[in-house]
């Protein structure tokens, strides 16, 4: 809401300064977003009278005029404007005048002749663009007055951005009663007469959908000049409020809206047929709007209609058909009330909005819909002339204003802060909201015109705000000191984080929203959860992985020239299930996803610089598992390398997956070579379980190594498991320490190498316990994977 | 016994003139090896007369003893002097630097958010957790936001799409953390429904929220943290106490200026949105927008099974994103999900 200081100034006669009452509305409730000068700053600049106008002698396109500048003073002043003629009232800057842009206004002689001042256009004043010709001022404006004050120039504009709930400050009255309640000043409105009825011409009105339009006026006004101009102080107050004006019967319309707050709508009467009733659509009924839109309607959009169709969608846009124009005679003026309810959310609906139907879906004062078109009538009498016929109006019943409670200790509950009866009914009074008082409560009756007066709290915040949040205090809040619980055998999602990032990893956070190729490539999602409206199609699926925004990330980074990167994120990631929940239908697990490209470690001297692989990122996330220790199985997965991937499981239950970025995707996103990432599910890792000791033996262990030859696509894991579960007891503990081949291994086949450590709890080991405890597996390795054994 | 002194003269100047072991161990032969001079002496002891030997054993005793004392103390230089040889040739140049992995970084956002959730833990707040892909229901009408309200236009919504391509009905991306509360305080109320006076409840919820909305200040996915409290006598001064104790201590600035103005959201009444002001740096004395927050509103309590006259309670929900970027100076929403490592890695 756009409006002029000096506007409301008329209404409220407050002694505030501007910023003051900028900050006085921000802090009650209307944020002033925006505060800007009418015109910037100059002085000296009078109303000129431009007496006579004569070719100057040595110049073209200069004229030399004569201009009455005030008091009797004439002045002498060249002037090259094209427009510039006798008779003229023009803005005429004196000698000593500065005009924005520190230009100063001297006496100079111009090609020879002295010129006293300067006469000027709309554009030097800057209050406009227009630089084509002289600002002409009113015809009837005092040869010497100060323009600024003649142009009300000095006035500012400011923006509220109101909430919805405030729709009674939508209007220059609403704001005013605002700024009253706010510095105990009395508003001071215009008073609204019943214009003289010198008119016949009526037309019936009817009200057959109630709910949705409970109070309806209107009336005729014939032999209106629709060519009629709009006067000046109107224009000035429109385009201040940021409204384009447009005819007079338009602009008294809008003007009655700003001033008042309710919406009017002129129907060419001429266009009309018949009773004008609000009813609501018929489904299929079209309609061709102001807007050059022709909209379908549909059963729950209250219509104005005639007998024979439907005219305009009430409150929120008139139809083309039935619309006033220059050519209009005979008006038919339209002042109702629409209930919120049955405008809300219907233009939105149509993809656009209006000044009507945002002041009626937020609620606009039933109280005044007479008084709105009497005050329309008087100014298009005024302006347009015509004669006005009789209102005909026609009312069911309107929105009830049932009292509130108000409980002086509920005030006290809520707030936190005492405040007296006295206090209250002071507030109550400021606002104009009539009450009686009971006991510790009073009975509070909103206006008409608030509509967001419907329980105590709402009562409580009016308290608040008109006492100023400032002045509660902020107290130490008080409660029962007890002790969160801190579960130690779960992890928390930060400690999960901080632990990949020890590891090298820096975090990121992707959209939520993908590409859908990236969907396919990298998850081979075919059920996809789509965006009805994305704001754009490479946003327009929601991710069931976080590998297409870490590759994404990978683009990134390599395009601006950075060659290692590591990365993760955690989030949620999105897929469709029928047993999802909370909400049904969905999967929205966390994820945890890496990414690790370029070297194995930072660009260093220190070792042989090499690429990241497979089993750098396994130690990594083996990190992250400890103490659980996972099992990794070869898998395939649409992301990874068919020989590269494997999916991994704690305590048996698949987690997540790990490998090497497929070829063909590594190609086809424009990777020098493929990085290894992995993704894992968040639950399965936030798990872990509290220490618990268990006896360890202090005897000397006796350490022995065996090489084995085994097949070469053995995988080490079958060994492991199948040695785990024949292992002596004398055997702690089991390590790969080589993997060879090459000279002396058979092609075919790979040596692993194990250290193996025994130990016995009680005492010191014998050799021959040894050596037959080795014997025992090395037995059971020949025989249970065709191995031989490697001297 | 005159002769004997320039044998132990030569034999230190002899030792003294080695410079290793070995070379010391060969000179030391000459003095004390079986053809050695002072092996010779002792050897010809016995050719002395009974009544001279004892004198003159003594004399070769004490020669001997000193060339010993003269071998060990060039010994241990020669030991030292190795030492420092190879102590030298063992240094490092230790501005090298160190060898493997550095350390990553956790998101600006999130190191905010874990500042955050400290801070709200310290007075006993829990963290809560919920569904993006949310219910039309939580996201607006458990929050006293029914359709087509107004204030609905203050959320633009992503909406998903159904198997026809049309809109989905009641699904949509949560617009705000809000809903989170509205799941929480139901499912505190189940939890608790067998005592007789509810456990206040105490939480904050962080987490992505989506609105329509791309350009240099608006990102279409950005952070909330949602905080509630519900109990006996929580009160509007108590939220005012809270938030600002939060602020000052987020930012760390006792002098941090915070104002609260009255506003509107369905869920709360009275609402107030927060703005706070430095004293210094290069927004000083600049009010900033930089929360919502009220008093849970009736409704809101009663759709989550909470008697109203008997609990109150405020919620707020600030933009961790905003937060992030007063704190560090960061100037552009964008670069926090743009993934650049130039920008990330400042905040290890």
């Amino acid at each position: 809401m756009k409006f002029s200081e000096s506007w409301l100034r008329s209404f409220v006669a407050t002694d505030r300064s501007s910023d003051e009452l900028s900050h006085l509305l921000t802090m009650a409730g209307l944020e002033v977003e925006e505060v800007e000068a009418v015109a910037p700053a100059f002085t000296h600049v009078v109303v000129g009278h431009v007496l006579e106008v004569s070719k100057h002698p040595n110049a073209d396109r200069l004229n030399v005029c004569r201009v009455d500048i005030g008091n009797g003073n004439i002045a002498q002043i060249v002037c090259g404007a094209p427009n510039v003629a006798a008779g003229m009232k023009v803005p005429c800057a004196l000698p000593g005048a500065v005009l924005p842009g520190e230009f100063v206004i001297k006496v100079a002689k111009v090609r020879g002749i002295e010129s006293s001042g300067m006469l000027c256009s709309a554009k030097e004043l800057g209050i406009d663009e227009d630089a084509s010709g002289l600002l002409p001022l009113a015809a009837d404006a005092t040869a010497g007055d100060d323009v600024r004050r003649l142009l009300d120039l000095d006035d500012r504009l400011l923006t509220l951005k109101l909430t919805p709930n405030r729709a009674d400050c939508l209007s220059l009255t609403g704001i005013a009663r605002e700024v009253a309640a706010l510095t105990h000043t009395p508003a001071q409105f215009p008073a609204i007469t019943t214009v003289p009825v010198t008119g016949k011409a009526s037309r019936a009105v009817e009200l057959t959908a109630p709910n949705a339009c409970p109070r309806y006026c209107g009336r005729v006004i014939s032999g209106v000049n629709a060519h009629a101009a709009t006067p000046e102080w109107m224009l000035r107050r429109l385009q201040r409020s940021g409204l384009r004006p447009i005819s007079a019967l338009v602009d008294i319309t809008n003007y009655v809206m700003l001033e008042l707050g309710q919406p009017l709508h002129a129907f060419d009467n001429a266009k009309l047929t018949g009773t004008v009733r609000a009813r609501m659509a018929h489904a299929g009924e079209t309609l061709r709007l102001l807007n050059e839109q022709t909209v379908t309607l549909t059963d729950d959009i209250l219509v104005i209609a005639d007998d024979a169709k439907a005219l305009a969608m009430a409150g929120i846009m008139g139809g083309d058909d039935s619309a006033i124009s220059l050519e209009t005679r005979e008006l038919f003026l339209e002042s109702a009330f629409f209930a919120p309810a049955a405008i809300a959310g219907r233009a939105r609906r149509y993809a656009f909005s209006s000044d009507a139907s945002h002041r009626f879906e937020r609620g606009v004062d039933f109280a005044a819909t007479r008084q709105a078109l009497e005050r329309a009538s008087e100014l298009v009498l005024a302006i347009c002339g015509g004669a006005a016929g009789p209102v005909r109006e026609a009312q069911a019943e309107l929105p009830a204003r049932p009292p509130v409670r108000l409980r002086t200790a509920r005030v006290a509950r809520v707030l936190g802060v005492n405040f007296t009866p006295a206090q209250i009914a002071q507030v109550c009074e400021h606002l104009g909201f009539s009450f009686t008082q009971e006991n510790d409560a009073f009975v509070v009756t909103p206006p008409s015109y608030r509509f967001d007066i419907e329980i105590e709290e709402d009562l409580i915040e009016e308290i608040a705000r008109l006492h100023g949040y400032d002045n509660i205090p902020s107290l130490p809040p008080r409660a029962p000191l007890t002790m969160l619980a801190q579960s130690e055998d779960a992890r928390t999602l930060h400690r999960l984080r901080q632990t990949i990032a020890d590891r090298g990893y820096q975090e990121v956070i992707n959209f939520a929203f993908v590409e859908e190729a990236r969907e396919a490539d990298f998850a081979a999602n075919n059920d996809l959860i789509r965006l009805a409206n994305p704001i754009a199609s490479q946003l327009a699926v929601m991710r069931s992985s976080l590998l297409g925004g870490l590759v994404g990330t990978l683009q990134t980074n390599l395009r601006r020239r950075q060659n290692r990167v590591r990365v993760f994120e955690t989030g949620r990631c999105f897929k469709r299930d029928a047993a999802g929940t909370p909400v049904a239908g969905f999967k929205q697990a966390w994820h945890l996803g890496g990414l690790a490209f370029g070297g194995a470690a930072p660009e260093q001297w220190g070792s042989a610089a090499r690429s990241v692989d497979f089993f750098d990122v396994k130690a990594d996330l083996e990190a992250l598992f400890l103490p659980a220790v996972a099992r990794f199985e070869k898998t395939t997965h649409p992301a990874l390398h068919p020989g590269r991937a494997a999916r991994i499981l704690l305590d048996g239950e698949p987690i997540g997956v790990i490998g090497e970025l497929h070829p063909q995707w590594a190609q086809k996103y424009e990777l020098p070579h493929a990085p290894i990432v992995f993704e894992l599910e968040l639950a399965a890792l936030t798990k872990t379980h509290v220490p618990s000791y268990a006896e360890f033996s202090r005897q000397p262990p006796a350490i022995r190594d065996i090489a084995l030859v085994v097949d070469q696509n053995l995988e080490l894991q079958a060994i492991l498991d199948g040695l785990a579960g024949h292992c002596p007891a004398l055997v702690q503990e089991l390590r790969l320490f080589d993997v060879y081949t090459g000279k002396g291994v058979p092609q075919g086949k790979k040596s692993l190498a194990f250290r193996i450590v025994m130990q016995d709890t009680e005492k010191t080991l014998q050799d021959t316990d040894v050596d037959s405890s080795m014997q025992k597996l090395i037995d059971y390795a020949l025989s249970a994977f065709s191995a031989q054994f490697r001297v | 016994m005159q002769t004997l002194d320039p044998i132990l003269q030569e034999a230190v100047a002899a030792f003294a003139a080695t410079d290793d072991a070995d070379a010391l161990e060969q000179v030391k032969a000459r003095f004390l090896g079986k053809s050695g001079s002072i092996t010779a002496l002792l050897k010809g002891l016995g050719a002395l007369p009974a009544d001279e030997r004892k004198a003159a054993g003594a004399a070769i005793n004490r020669i001997k003893e000193g060339v010993e004392a003269a071998l060990n103390a060039r010994r241990e230089a020669l030991r030292q002097q190795a030492l420092a040889a190879r102590l030298a040739e063992e240094a490092l140049d230790v501005t090298l630097p160190g060898r493997g992995e550095t350390r990553g970084g956790l998101h600006p956002v999130t190191r905010t958010l874990e500042r955050i959730e400290a801070l709200f833990r310290s007075i006993g707040f829990d963290v809560a957790d919920g569904p993006e892909i949310e219910t039309d229901f939580f996201n607006f009408t458990a929050l006293n936001t029914p359709a087509d309200h107004p204030a609905r236009s203050m959320h633009d919504t992503f909406y998903l799409q159904d198997e026809n391509g049309g809109v989905a009905d009641g699904i949509l991306l949560r617009t705000h953390t809000s809903p989170i509360q509205a799941r929480y305080m139901q499912a505190h109320v189940a939890r608790y429904k067998h005592l007789d006076t509810m456990p206040e409840i105490r939480i904050i919820a962080p987490g992505r929220v989506y609105r329509v909305d791309s350009d240099a200040t608006h990102s279409p996915m950005f952070h909330q943290v949602e905080g509630l409290w519900i109990g006996e006598s929580v009160s509007f001064a108590d939220l005012k106490g809270v938030v600002a104790d939060f602020l000052r201590r987020f930012f760390e600035s006792d002098d941090l200026q915070v104002r609260f103005r009255p506003s509107f959201f369905p869920f709360t009444e009275p609402s107030a949105e927060i703005d706070v002001a430095f004293m210094g740096g290069a927004l000083k004395g600049r009010w900033l927008e930089i929360a919502g927050c009220g008093m849970v509103h009736p409704n809101v309590l009663r759709h989550a099974g909470i008697d109203p006259e008997r609990y109150t309670g405020f919620a707020f929900g600030f933009g961790p994103d905003r937060l992030t970027m007063l704190r560090y100076g960061v100037n552009d929403l964008r670069l926090f999900f743009d993934g650049d490592l130039r920008f990330l890695r400042q905040f290890v």
